[in-house]
């Protein structure tokens, strides 16, 4: 197969949009039968590429060929015709319609009559999953999809169009580790089939894993290729970032004080039961388990936006009302939450208004809050924080994720809290950027704050936290000391199924 | 890090609020111009005098609008009130009595309506149709086709009576004053910026704690309190106490907010900008009402007006992303 031409050949493609140049020179040659990864921080120019592939965008320059044959797509749907598919890291799909329709929507197989033959769809549908080895019902609803799932029926959608890229951006940001696994199978699969597979991903140990070549980019220029076997995280990194990271994970030292947050007995029926912890001043605590498993539940609850069955809360000894976050907030509690643009920010507003969202009350004289006071608050904080942004009121849509995670950490800082709930904090963000988010919370935990951080990234958990709490089902099944926390013990309490001995929550 | 990316000059000039009050002048101008007996005095005592009860309706529901939210039931409190108003009256209560009374029961009627759409979850658009046909049905109901029209002339005088030898009205300084309280509460307070947020993203808004169930029921509240309150004035103004007072008169106060910058969307609104939006449609019917055209074709521009002013940024916007797609978010 290394002898045809290249499934996608991309040479010295441009991109501008106004001033800005997203992608100065792209070059990229995926062969078929290969899955070949894709890596650069956030604003390296990997969207932008993607987007003029799959006929979002129309390059200024350079050269795209698909299977030697050079186009130049005008829109989404002419890149789908020419077999390139784009499997976006959160699919849209039609919550109403079956799992089947939304494979075939557009293009159902007609019977008699010009009706639908749903019984060819369906037959259709199942031997897509089979082939890709994976066990979905083509008849239930898409609503309620995890978005593992939606991604596979992405896939299988992209395959019955007889796809010969797939370009799968970000896939498993959002995934478990038992989704990633299941989705590395059925990468594979389609590479064994002589299809190409273009796999882009911030974590570099699913890049060492799953693909042959790796292409790095930076400020929207290629930096090289290599096969993946050839080259290592480290110098992988130290391309992305064009300088030496020598520590994603700067744990810093900290003795642990007085418990500031203590949770008991918290239940919510049908997500999580009996759930006890403690976090102490100057610790970072970190809540473990898979995707699902009912964290960002029991952290939506302790803050107060969800409510809870039974149990209680209490910051420095103090029991919160239930259910609400203004109290949480008032005494000292903090959630940067799970989605950033959705919860975590108005992201049509601007830096300042963001940043001071929750102090305006705090920032307001007699009632009246002065436009200076919350600049002053917001130049003051997204400087500490580093937020790169044009002015303070530039809007947060046009910021990259890392900028906006920045902003939304910056937000709550300025609250001045007690204890700081982070959900997913790296989640989507750059190499850089999240050494950055890691080194401020390991010196905001030395100052004496306490941290209770959800991350699904291992190496994250294990990296920053002084202890790991594991939730499996909505249960807190195993309390490990930093020094007990590898990948092996964390992962067998998490998993459901694994043997495991229940821990006491402390 | 710079505060703004533009220039005073340019953030102050360059808005949707801006261009409504060039159409404004503008509108102003050549009605000056080309309508006989547009210039005169009374010209801006019956302005006045004509905008003063949608004016003060516009100032909160500028507010409801901005969170994505809307109360068409405005029209029937002013009604209602206004029948309240007259029955009080009636029964011997003194007018510094009825006023309270009937201001209160429109907190009332905004109360339920906030209820239903903050705690019970329900869309503010069905809720407030319901509620437009409800209140309306009872203050009809409640003085059938009558009228009350004995009120003390002090009273209607001053609802009507000039400044000295200005042609401004005395409601004026009322209005000013109503004017300044709701810019500085949405402009310049904590409760105004959680009102756009919540219109922007009433998710990011609960996130960061703002208790958007509360904001809603205070709006809807001052909604139904602010439009009694033009309904007492309404009642004072004509000298008499109608069920049917008002009667349709939530599209015009929509329409001003709308044509004055406000998104129907949610999010994005200034009060000058409302304020300019009202006098606009005012200065349209009173002209056209001085050229003898009739209110079937007022009501034909306003509509055409407000169509044009919803419609227009939708398509300005799409040309804008036309010729500049969105900037990259990176990858």
């Amino acid at each position: 197969m290394q002898n045809a031409a290249p499934t996608l050949r991309l040479e010295g493609v441009a991109k501008s949009f106004g001033p800005v140049a997203a992608l100065r020179s792209g070059t990229l040659v995926v062969q078929p039968g290969s899955i070949h990864a894709l890596v650069g921080e956030n604003g390296a120019g990997k969207s932008t590429l993607v987007k003029i592939v799959g006929g979002v965008h129309r390059r200024d320059a350079g050269v795209v060929e698909l299977d030697g044959e050079p186009v130049d797509f005008t829109g989404p749907a002419e890149a789908k015709a020419a077999g390139v598919a784009v499997i976006h890291q959160e699919p849209a799909s039609f919550p109403d319609l079956t799992v089947a329709e939304n494979i075939y929507l557009g293009r159902e197989p007609l019977g008699r009559f010009r009706r639908i033959d749903r019984r060819a769809m369906r037959a259709g549908a199942r031997e897509l999953f089979r082939d890709l080895g994976v066990d979905l019902d083509p008849d239930r609803p898409a609503e309620g999809l995890s978005i593992a799932d939606q991604q596979i029926v992405e896939i299988a959608k992209a395959i019955s169009l007889d796809a010969r890229l797939l370009v799968m951006d970000e896939p498993t940001a959002a995934l478990s580790a038992v989704e990633v696994r299941r989705l590395f199978a059925v990468a594979r699969g389609l590479r064994d089939a002589g299809r190409a597979v273009v796999f882009i991903s911030h974590r570099l140990d699913e890049v060492a894993d799953l693909c042959d070549t790796v292409t790095v980019m930076r400020d929207g220029e290629h930096v090289s290729t290599d096969p993946v076997a050839g080259v290592t995280a480290d110098e992988l990194v130290r391309r992305m970032v064009g300088r030496a990271v020598s520590d994603l994970y700067p744990k810093v030292p900290s003795t642990p004080g007085e418990v500031v947050l203590r949770v008991e007995g918290l239940q919510s029926t049908g997500t999580f039961h009996d759930v006890s912890f403690e976090v102490r001043a100057g610790e970072i605590v970190g809540l473990a388990g898979l995707v699902g498993a009912g964290r960002s539940e029991i952290a939506r609850a302790v803050f107060g936006v969800d409510r809870y069955d039974a149990g209680r809360v209490a910051v420095d000894g103090r029991t919160l009302r239930p259910g609400d976050p203004t109290a949480a907030i008032a005494a000292g509690l903090a959630l940067v939450p799970e989605d950033r643009r959705l919860e975590g920010l108005v992201t049509e507003s601007s830096v300042a208004r963001n940043v001071s969202a929750v102090s305006r009350r705090r920032l307001a004289r007699l009632g009246i809050l002065l436009p200076d006071a919350e600049a002053r608050l917001a130049r003051d904080w997204s400087g500490r924080l580093a937020v790169k942004a044009g002015a303070l009121d530039a809007v947060a849509t046009t910021m990259s994720g890392g900028n906006q995670q920045k902003v939304v950490l910056a937000k709550w800082l300025a609250t001045g809290p007690k204890v700081l709930i982070v959900d997913e904090p790296t989640r989507g963000i750059d190499v850089g950027t999240k050494a950055e988010v890691h080194r401020l919370l390991s010196t905001l935990a030395a100052e004496g704050l306490a941290v209770l951080m959800i991350s699904s990234e291992l190496p994250e958990v294990l990296g920053m936290a002084d202890r790991v709490l594991v939730v499996r089902e909505g249960r807190i099944v195993a309390a490990l000391d930093r020094a007990d926390a590898t990948p092996e013990t964390v992962m067998r309490a998490a998993t459901p199924g694994a043997s495991s001995e229940r821990g006491d929550a402390a | 890090m710079r505060t703004h990316a533009r220039p005073w000059w340019q953030r102050a000039l360059l808005t949707r609020e801006m261009l409504t009050i060039l159409i404004l002048v503008a509108a102003w101008v050549v009605a000056s111009a080309v309508v006989q007996g547009f210039d005169g005095p009374l010209t801006i005592t019956y302005l006045v005098l004509d905008v003063a009860p949608v004016l003060l309706i516009a100032l909160p529901m500028t507010l409801i609008i901005a969170t994505g939210e809307i109360d068409l039931s405005v029209a029937s409190v002013v009604g209602l009130s206004s029948v309240t108003f007259g029955l009080l009256h009636q029964a011997g209560f003194g007018l510094w009595v009825a006023l309270p009374a009937s201001v209160l029961l429109g907190a009332v009627c905004g109360a339920v309506n906030g209820t239903l759409v903050a705690y019970g979850g329900l869309p503010s658009l069905a809720v407030t149709i319901g509620s437009l046909a409800l209140y309306r049905g009872l203050a009809v109901g409640l003085l059938g086709t009558t009228a009350v029209t004995d009120f003390p002339e002090s009273w209607t005088d001053g609802a009507t009576e000039n400044l000295g030898e200005s042609p401004w009205p005395v409601v004026t300084l009322g209005l000013v004053v109503l004017i300044a309280v709701f810019a500085v509460l949405l402009h310049a307070t904590p409760f105004g910026r959680n009102v756009l947020d919540i219109g922007r993203s009433s998710e990011a808004a609960r996130f960061s704690g703002v208790d958007v169930k509360r904001t809603l029921l205070v709006l809807f509240v001052l909604s139904g309190a602010v439009s009694a309150l033009a309904g007492v004035y309404y009642t004072l103004r004509y000298g008499s106490a109608r069920g049917d007072n008002a009667t349709g008169m939530e599209l015009q106060v929509v329409a001003a907010v709308l044509l004055g910058g406000v998104s129907i969307f949610g999010g994005r609104g200034a009060i000058h900008g409302v304020v300019a939006g009202v006098l606009l449609i005012g200065v349209l019917s009173s002209a056209l009402r001085l050229e003898g055209v009739t209110v079937n074709v007022i009501n034909i521009v306003i509509g055409t007006a407000l169509v044009v002013s919803v419609v227009a940024p939708r398509i300005a916007g799409g040309l804008r992303v036309r010729r500049r797609p969105a900037v990259g978010q990176g990858s």
